[in-house]
This record gives C-alpha cells, structure tokens and sequence, in this order.
C-alpha cells in the first residue's frame, strides 16, 4: 500500500511521518500546492505549524489545493490521518468534529504521554485494541472541545478513540479525548505523535500500530 | 469601508488566557476586576461589507468555539 504525506510550509513533522509510514508500506510526500494524490491509499496530514498557524492553528491549511483533494478522498471513504497539527487542519475543514483550542497551562507542553485506546475496532486502531499507548505529544494548542451534546453523539457512535490515561491529560481536553475519529470512521485525529515513536531506539515502538492497522485496512480491501 | 471584526471565547468555554490576566491584576494592585475573557480583533477595510459575515464563518473566527462581532466604522 501507498501512503501519502502531505507537507505544507511550517510542517516539521512530515519526514518523520513518512519514515513511519515506510516501516509498514510505501509512502511519498504530497505538496500542499498539488491536487494529485499520486495514487495514495491513505493520507497523512502531518504535525508542524502549517502557513505558520497565523490566525489559528490549521485554519488556514485547510483551503490548499491538497487538502481539497484531501476533503473528497475522505468523503468517498478514503483513510486519513491527522496528527497534532494535522488534527487541528482536519477539525477546521470539519473532517472531524469539534476544535482544539490553547492548552489550560498555556505552555507549549513537550512530554511523553500513556495513551488508552478506547475504541480498538477501527481503521486506526485494530492493531492495538485495548492498548495503552507510550507517545510523545508537544503542542500548545491540544486542549481538544466540542460541545455536550456532540460528544454524547460522538459516544455513541464509538468515536473517541483515544483517551489520555489517568493523569495523563496535561491540556485540558474535555472527557481526556486525546484523539477522534468521524462518523463513518475512515478519518481519525490525535494530538500525541505515534510517527514519533516507531523505534525502540528513541524509547517506544507503540505509535507503530496506528499506521500497521491502516494498512491492514486497505490491504483487506484489495483481498 | 473600515470595519472591525471582535472575537471572543464563547462564553462557557474555559479562557486560560483571560483567567491569567485577571489573576495578574491584583498582583498589581486592581481590585475588583472578574469576568476577563481576550479575544482577537481583526481590523479590515473592504469594498462590499456584506461580506465580512462570511468572512467571519470561513476564516476569521471559529464558530465552534468563538463569537464574532462585525463593527462598521463610519
């Protein structure tokens, strides 16, 4: 399978992205200029400060020419994934519901975290059901919202994906979201980093599974 | 037209920010201040004022979570 990972100004996380993306398939970086998806099985929106996060973090990537692409590929159903900047990119183009707003410290926060995942029968995550999860996560706008009554649809509907263990929610999300994924389930948004941690050598191999359950998705699919 | 586009935290929403400059007052010696919320402004001059409504809803603010208030400078 192809992965594609996309790179506008202000990523910094793209690379790292695509290395993760190469230990369980193919992958190639897509310009934020560019309309063509090259083929790609499945998207990576990136972490980074997209166009520099001016304005809001995400507000502004999510007009490129990419992520138009992007927006029709997920409605047709295709897998995206969006990581910490790349969350915030795919709440403003209202891929996933709700916002990401300033962490309650205020800080840029960079810690690993213990993440519990919730729901382990989707895309994402059918290859760590029921995991807890050692992963970096750095930002200082984390702190995941939506309101009441989307969240109780959002619960219901198996949508939070990923909580921050007990005392591992150092932003303020609400409910401890740490990530989420849409309706249908074939896009799905967290703020820690798995593409950071895909090598025992930099202290965790658990952000593995998230890419290695993608591609057991679209390889299924060809079968 | 000059126009000014105020944006808020939707109110219930926590505002760390405003909660720190109001914790910083009294450090200061201004008493009695509460309900501190801070927000954006946007300064624009346009030719169709009409819209700066959409604007708001595309790009500016992020209705989800902020409010957005559109004064017209005469």
């Amino acid at each position: 399978m192809k992965f594609g990972v996309l790179q506008f100004p202000g990523s910094c996380d793209d690379m790292d992205a695509l290395y993760a993306a190469r230990r369980v398939g193919d992958a190639e970086l897509l310009w934020h200029r560019d309309r063509d998806l090259k083929g790609a099985d499945a998207i990576v929106v990136p972490g980074g400060f997209s166009y520099g996060d001016y304005l809001r973090a995400g507000a502004i990537a999510r007009f490129s020419p990419v992520m138009e692409s992007v927006i029709a590929f997920a409605r047709e159903g295709g897998l995206v994934l969006g990581i910490c900047n790349g969350f915030q990119v795919l709440c403003e183009a209202q891929l996933l519901p709700g916002a990401l707003l300033p962490n309650t410290n205020l800080r840029f926060t960079f810690r690993q975290v213990e993440l519990d995942v919730i729901e382990g029968d989707t895309a994402f995550t059918s290859a760590c059901q029921g995991a807890r999860l050692s992963i970096p996560a750095k930002h200082s706008w984390g702190r995941y919202y939506a309101h009441e009554h989307t969240l109780a649809a959002m619960r219901a509907h198996g949508q939070v994906v990923v909580r921050y263990a007990p005392g591992e929610n150092f932003n303020g999300s609400v409910d401890d979201i740490a990530g989420v994924c849409n309706e249908q389930g074939n896009v799905f948004g967290l703020m820690p980093h798995p593409e950071h941690a895909v090598d025992e050598l930099t202290g965790s191999a658990d952000g593995l599974c998230i890419f290695a359950s993608m591609r057991l998705v679209v390889e299924g699919a060809r079968v | 037209m000059r126009a000014r586009v105020l944006i808020r935290p939707k109110a219930g929403i926590l505002d760390p920010q405003g909660e720190a400059v109001m914790r910083a007052l009294p450090a200061l010696g201004f008493e009695g201040v509460s309900d501190v919320h801070v927000g954006r402004l946007v300064e624009l001059t346009v030719d169709d004022a009409s819209q700066i409504e959409p604007m708001c809803e595309k790009l500016l603010a992020n209705p989800l979570v902020e409010d957005y208030e559109i004064v017209l400078d005469r």
